[in-house]
């Protein structure tokens, strides 16, 4: 092991390299994700570019952008799905590797088989797989959480039944109770409401609200502009770029939002697509 | 409830039957066969199933043993493939092991002409074309715009292809002992030998001590790849161990099956248990108890015949476990869905012919209790020999008595209760129809015949709230309701505008 996580007397987190005296590394317990110059591309064509963020705890954000702005891309590479091409991130003063347990992810409901035989517990149990040892299994602990987080979206009832006999936004409940059963601080949710009945909508609107109420920081890829606007704190308007950042009520104007989804980026992905003709 | 207890047994009693039958017609052809066998022809076939899974015989003791040991191997890694959606990459890693086979028996042959068949040269040289197979795919998957299915066929030809060209190279050698080497393609149980069962042994110990400690991390890499590595799980790693477990389990399954055919090994078994269970772990106890039986039916019939080639056998066997799982499976098999329609459709049947009765009572104004045939056979617009029909099915479930004559029905109380409650079904129905969602009167009705069956006890509570206990419907006609039914039980209690309900009892 080259480099090794310890915590010193303090309780503050220290870093030894190469076995070298501990040297205590800056935590700031404020910022739960910071990212500095972050370009992202997938078979050499860049689909973010140049992207600087710092998220304030607390808040609930909303990502917006029209399709292909890199949206997922920028959740994904926040959790190590895919490769940066350049730039850093930071999950409360940290690499992602280290604090990986204080993150929550909710991805796509379509990036899943619902066929696969499991049911409801199953799949909400997995929320606890992050917090487990290799080969450890879930304890009773763990279940009474799982059902307590199937109990905050409703879905109890539902613990034992085969994933494929649920509903749509039924599905959508039980990621966000898998989600819940990593009791995290930091929640990444890529479209939680596509594709949900009415009533689920409402339901993850008010869950995310407890969820922020509670001090937890909330990142949500969010389609619908009318909604978005009612639902988040503060919006980040992104098309490979950053646009805009900020509360909901400064960044939701006519301008940046034309900015975001009108035509003047387009020189971005034309530039973008150019890349990729050179490169491969 | 009682109803659906009748529908089980009867569907239970129904599915032992056509698994007796299935079992005979499958029994028969042995039978036949028996008398071919040309050193044990006097030995009937009791005798010598029951010599063979004994391991009395030292002769088919490895070849048992062995079958037994691959079948659970392949039955457990194959359901991994089947829930990953990757049943073509068993197929291709199963023909890429050749060159690799045939690699370590031409090394063997250069260390020693006598015996060239060392197990763990083969187990070594096969893990690496195998997996060298799957890099392969991979690459050009990564540097080209094709699919992963074409690179799947192409690669699996070409190292199948090399294969070939390699045994055929080594049958033409001039020295070396090649015995066991044609055996390859199609298996043959009756190959594998003492070093061969402990290798298997060996493996499979591994797969299931490995499946058994990474459970969760198997489970929660196949379903969500992208949340596990979220999670912190090796998704990579974790995959290469398939594959190269995978890799193992061909190369054990290799000597009895053959190359051709031990991806159905691995897919079959799998999937057979995929259609009858909703739970990953219970998958895998099935996959594995349906590979091993599959595996020693395979080996068996194949001693039987005189060592014919096994692994068609073995993989007949498999397919004949699916077969059952596609037919008779409790929940998705089509006998049982058949059966499930059916009672289904019948049920409607009564359900309509008491709701009939109900109409010609109440047409009538409830005056008299009994309705007979030729009223109801009016009513239905069938034969009175139908109605006579409906009427004896009726009495079967207790619904209604038939008078001595044969020709008046009598409901009875629970009959009575049953024609009420779909009728009440029907009429709250399409009041909410024209009331809620304000659609016609007259298209109502034909919605509410469907309805009327699926209704349950708590969608008509809410309804009845809904359409605030309404008394009648949209034609005009009173809708039984709950609280008159009950009331109508006791003729003191009766209220006047409860028509009719008294003069049931």
């Amino acid at each position: 092991m080259i480099a090794k996580l310890e915590t010193d007397g303090q309780g503050g987190p220290t870093v030894r390299l190469f076995n070298g005296p501990p040297r205590p590394i800056e935590v700031s317990e404020e910022v739960p994700l910071e990212i500095h110059d972050l370009t992202v591309a997938y078979h050499k064509k860049p689909v973010l570019w140049g992207i600087d963020l710092s998220v304030p705890k607390g808040k609930l954000v909303g990502i917006v952008g029209p399709n292909g702005a890199g949206k997922s891309t920028l959740i994904k590479a926040v959790m190590g799905l895919v490769s940066l091409s350049s730039g850093w991130i930071k999950i409360f003063g940290l690499p992602y590797k280290t604090s990986r347990t204080r993150v929550g992810y909710v991805p796509q409901r379509e990036s899943v088989d619902w066929d696969f035989p499991v049911n409801v517990m199953d799949v909400v149990l997995m929320g606890r797989y992050g917090h487990l040892g290799l080969i450890q299994r879930p304890t009773r602990a763990d279940r009474d959480i799982a059902r307590e987080s199937l109990e905050k979206v409703k879905m109890l009832p539902f613990a034992n039944r085969q994933i494929a006999n649920l509903s749509g936004g039924q599905q959508q409940r039980v990621f966000l109770a898998r989600a819940l059963a990593q009791e995290s601080d930091l929640y990444f949710m890529d479209e939680p409401f596509a594709g949900v009945d009415a009533a689920t909508e409402t339901a993850i609107v008010t869950l995310m609200q407890e969820l922020k109420d509670r001090g937890k920081t909330l990142l949500v890829v969010h389609h619908d502009l009318p909604t978005a606007r009612n639902y988040f704190d503060m919006l980040l308007l992104l098309n490979m770029r950053v646009v805009a950042f900020g509360p909901t009520e400064q960044v939701f104007t006519h301008d940046l939002l034309q900015a975001t989804y009108g035509g003047r980026l387009t020189i971005l992905s034309e530039v973008a697509h150019e890349v990729k003709q050179r490169a491969t | 409830m009682k109803t659906d207890v009748r529908t089980k047994s009867s569907a239970l009693r129904f599915v032992c039957r056509w698994a007796a039958l299935v079992l005979l017609l499958l029994g028969a052809p042995l039978c036949a066969r028996a008398d071919k066998i040309g050193d044990v022809s006097d030995i009937n076939i009791l005798d010598q199933a029951i010599r063979f899974f004994t391991f009395q015989d030292p002769a088919v003791r490895y070849a048992l043993i062995g079958s037994m040991l691959l079948g659970i191997t392949c039955g457990l890694l194959g359901s991994f493939l089947v829930v990953r959606k990757m049943a073509l990459v068993g197929d291709a890693l199963s023909h890429a092991v050749l060159p690799g086979v045939a690699a370590a028996f031409l090394w063997g042959i250069a260390r020693d002409p006598a015996a060239p068949k060392d197990p763990l040269a083969i187990l070594v040289g096969a893990t690496i074309a195998g997996l060298l197979g799957t890099v392969f795919v991979g690459l050009i998957k990564q540097t080209t715009r094709l699919k992963e299915d074409t690179a799947l066929g192409m690669v699996l030809a070409t190292f199948f292809s090399v294969g070939v060209c390699l045994l055929t190279m080594i049958q033409r050698l001039p020295s070396g002992n090649k015995s066991g080497l044609d055996k390859f393609l199609f298996g043959q149980a009756a190959a594998i030998s003492a070093a061969d069962v402990q290798l298997m042994a060996i493996v499979t110990g591994v797969a299931i001590v490995v499946l058994l400690l990474f459970y969760k991390e198997f489970l929660v890499t196949s379903f969500d790849a992208g949340f596990a590595r979220s999670a912190g799980f090796p998704t990579v790693l974790i995959q290469n161990a398939l594959m190269m477990l995978l890799a193992f389990a061909v190369v054990i399954a290799l000597q009895a099956v053959g190359v051709v055919l031990v991806s159905a090994m691995l897919i079959t078994p799998a999937a057979a248990a995929y259609l009858l269970t909703d739970r990953m772990h219970l998958m895998l106890i099935l996959a594995a108890v349906f590979g091993l039986v599959a595996g020693s039916v395979g080996a068996f019939l194949s001693f039987l015949g005189n060592h014919l080639p096994t692994g068609p056998f073995m993989v007949l066997g498999a397919s004949a476990v699916f077969g059952g799982a596609f037919l008779f499976g409790p929940r998705h098999g089509v006998v049982a869905r058949w059966w499930r329609q059916r009672s289904r459709a019948r049920r409607v049947r009564r359900e309509n012919t008491l709701k009939s009765i109900y109409h010609v009572l109440e047409q009538r104004e409830f005056q008299g209790e009994g309705v007979s045939l030729n009223e109801l056979a009016q009513r239905r617009r069938e034969t009175i020999e139908e109605a006579k029909q409906q009427a004896i099915e009726l009495q079967r479930y207790q619904f209604a008595t038939l008078q001595e004559d044969g020709d008046t029905i009598f409901l009875t109380p629970e009959g009575w209760e049953r024609a009420c409650s779909i009728v009440r079904n029907h009429r709250l129905w399409e009041l909410y129809l024209t009331n809620a969602a304000n659609i016609a009167v007259d298209h109502v009705h034909d919605d509410a015949e469907k309805i009327e069956h699926v209704l349950g006890d708590e969608v008509v509570r809410q309804l009845e709230k809904r359409l605030d206990y309404a008394t009648k419907d949209p034609h005009g006609r009173l809708i039984p309701s709950v609280s008159d039914l009950r009331k109508g039980q006791s003729p003191a209690e009766r209220p006047a505008e409860a028509v009719g309900y008294g003069r049931r009892l």
